[in-house]
């Protein structure tokens, strides 16, 4: 997985809460056997020309920043999945859907549980200008940053170590590279036929 | 004191993570059509190669036709399916079963029928069926997508130990009885989530006493019983089942594995989480009646009643019968029956297919009748063949398949019509499940093949 880079972008109000994922990602876009899932994020609201991601200036978006529970509902991985290949990097939100959380990390999503005086001032800055507003979120000093805001937040050392280091559910695995090339060999030893796949005739 | 189960988890663990979860090495790894395009794609984006191409293996069997003449284009939504299940297993270097080979079949049939599973070994699978290899004490884990890609990348999983139940089935089999009525009288009594979390081990005598193949039955459904995995210790009937099959050890190794295999049982003296035992003296045949797999009758029940259950069970029931089109406390036996369907993981091997035979040799299915049988594997299908039982079926009005999981997964589009009712020996009885609005009763392939030729459920006993 990618290292998590310090990410600088147009921030998008999703003023509300309890966006579950089939508001992330409608059902239908997990069909197929080529789903482009980017295309599917938030596919019912993108229908509407008003929707902020449909706005000049916000297609690019790379920070969501929404109220409470945001990615409750349907575990479905895939709404991770659209979220990053939409380019989604960063998630601000008051709380999160607890295995959608745990999916963002393992997805190189950063979620921020952000505090709630910060948000809400995030939420009005956002919310009172028409003009697209640029966020610096840097993982390393745990800060989100733009001209005259400035918000510190909280994330869990392994969360932060994973999300820096790139360390998807598999990455963490490899970290054990040893001691699966020990096991095979002690099984190697021990049960050689469990070692081998033979050819059949 | 260590229950089966242990040994087979504790030989192995590679080690903790630093998150807290046990990595577990996978010795076999097994995977479908329907999970292994998405889980190649996901390989190259991320630019990870296969770590044991040699311990894995692709077959194509959810999405394949079943019907005489197959290709792989014959149902185009397929096709693109099977294409990739085909190119990823040739850049990656996996050993590829398709409709080709003379080894394809359902995962579950073929993994034990060729000998790639083994009793003691862990082996993974996509699929929620994968328990079906502990009928021979192999260790089948189910996966997801995201976890396939694990596993095909380290040749492990990381997972949290289940906590462990064991079933003793006691008392003695009835004539007419098999693994199939077994296991859904089980889940029928307990629920279909009595086993959440759990690996389970089926013990006791009526467990001891099931050929090899009814065992495979048993642990299949498992998973309709909320488990994570299950098993049956293996005994020397299981190294007899396995020796000379495709990928079964040979020389020395086949002698020291079959010692090895000697301690794989629960010592006496083991502790269970849950420690269970269930008289299987009683039972007669078993089906389903409702949209669950505890939805479970004998064949001569009747179908419950909302208004005489408690309370909290009632809008339930009033659910399901309103689905499956029944009568409150009318008799199961005489519910007409459009199709039959014999086939799936569950009831799909050889000595099922014999046992249908046995009820339909010399007889005719009903008029108006649809009855199907999907033999489990290609090769199955050919030991049936040998054995003239395809000419016993067809003779009897059947069709017969190609193998493949056909109408238990649905996912290929061989589906029922809304409003059919279908007796099937598959393993789920959802709404939808073979079709929008058909509706489903779960038996074992004698009570499928008695209904085809009757016409409607019926008591085997009573057409003989």
């Amino acid at each position: 997985m990618r290292r998590f880079q310090p990410v600088e972008s147009v921030a998008t109000l999703l003023d509300r809460d309890n966006i579950d994922t089939d508001q992330v990602l409608p059902a239908a876009f997990m069909r197929g056997i080529d789903p482009d899932y980017g295309a599917g994020l938030f596919a019912l609201w993108r229908r509407d020309p008003a929707f902020v991601l449909n706005r000049p200036g916000w297609e690019k978006t790379a920070i969501l920043v929404s109220g409470a529970n945001f990615g409750c509902g349907s575990t479905r991985e895939h709404a991770c999945w659209a979220l990053d290949e939409f380019g989604i990097r960063v998630l601000i939100a008051a709380s999160f859907g607890e295995v959608f959380r745990d999916n963002c990390i393992r997805n190189g999503i950063l979620p921020i549980a952000a505090g709630a005086e910060g948000l809400a001032r995030l939420r009005s800055m956002l919310r009172d200008t028409q003009d697209p507003v640029h966020l610096l979120v840097d993982l390393a000093t745990q800060r989100v940053t733009s001209p005259g805001f400035e918000m510190a937040f909280d994330l869990p050392a392994a969360d932060k170590t994973a999300l820096l280091e790139g360390l998807d559910e598999i990455g963490m695995t490899l970290l054990e590279a040893t001691a699966i090339d020990r096991w095979e060999s002690a099984e190697k030893a021990g049960q050689p036929w469990l070692q081998t796949l033979r050819t059949p005739l | 004191m260590a229950t089966l189960f242990d040994k087979i988890w504790d030989a192995h663990v590679v080690g903790p993570r630093q998150d807290g979860r046990t990595l577990v090495y996978i010795d076999r790894h097994v995977i479908h059509d329907l999970h292994a395009p998405p889980a190649f794609a996901k390989l190259r984006k991320t630019g990870r190669d296969v770590r044991r191409p040699d311990l894995t293996v692709a077959v194509t069997d959810h999405m394949v036709a079943t019907s005489t003449g197959r290709t792989t284009s014959t149902i185009p939504k397929s096709a693109p399916f099977l294409e990739r299940t085909r190119s990823g297993a040739l850049e990656f270097g996996i050993r590829l079963l398709g409709i080709d080979s003379p080894m394809q079949g359902i995962v579950h049939v073929i993994s034990p029928e060729l000998a790639i599973a083994l009793p003691g070994s862990t082996v993974a699978c996509p699929d929620s069926h994968a328990c079906t290899v502990g009928g021979i004490g192999a260790l089948g884990l189910a996966t997801g997508t995201t976890e396939v890609v694990h596993v095909l990348a380290t040749q492990t999983l990381a997972w949290n130990k289940p906590r462990q139940m064991r079933i003793v089935l006691d008392g003695g089999l009835a004539p007419d009885v098999t693994a199939k009525d077994v296991i859904l009288f089980v889940i029928g009594h307990w629920g279909s989530d009595m086993a959440r979390g759990h690996a389970v081990e089926f013990a006791g005598p009526v467990a001891r006493a099931l050929p090899v193949e009814g065992r495979m039955t048993l642990c299949n459904m498992v998973t309709e019983l909320g488990g994570r995995a299950g098993l049956v210790a293996p005994d020397a009937s299981v190294a007899a089942w396995l020796k000379g099959r495709a990928f079964a050890p040979q020389g020395t190794d086949w002698g020291q594995a079959v010692q090895a295999w000697k301690a794989l049982y629960t010592d006496a003296d083991a502790v269970f989480d849950q420690d269970l035992c269930i008289d299987c003296g009683t039972l007669e045949p078993q089906i389903t009646w409702g949209i669950d797999p505890a939805h479970v009758i004998g064949l001569s029940g009747t179908v419950p009643n909302p208004e005489t259950a408690p309370v909290a069970e009632r809008a339930e029931l009033r659910r399901a019968l309103d689905y499956m089109q029944l009568q409150p406390g009318a008799p199961i036996a005489g519910v007409p029956v459009d199709r039959v369907f014999i086939g799936s993981c569950t009831n799909a091997r050889l000595s099922d297919l014999q046992a249908a035979a046995a009820v339909v040799r010399g007889r005719h299915v009903a008029p108006g009748m649809h009855a199907t049988v999907v033999p489990g594997s290609t090769m199955v299908k050919r030991e049936a063949e040998n054995l003239g039982l395809h000419q016993i079926f067809l003779d009897a009005g059947f069709d017969w398949g190609e193998a493949g999981c056909s109408m238990c997964a649905g996912v290929n589009g061989e589906e029922g019509s809304p409003g059919q009712r279908i007796v099937s020996t598959t393993n789920r009885n959802f709404a939808g499940r073979q079709g929008a609005g058909v509706m489903t009763h779960l038996a074992s392939p004698e009570t499928a093949a008695a209904a085809a030729l009757a016409g409607c459920i019926v008591d085997r006993r009573a057409v003989q």
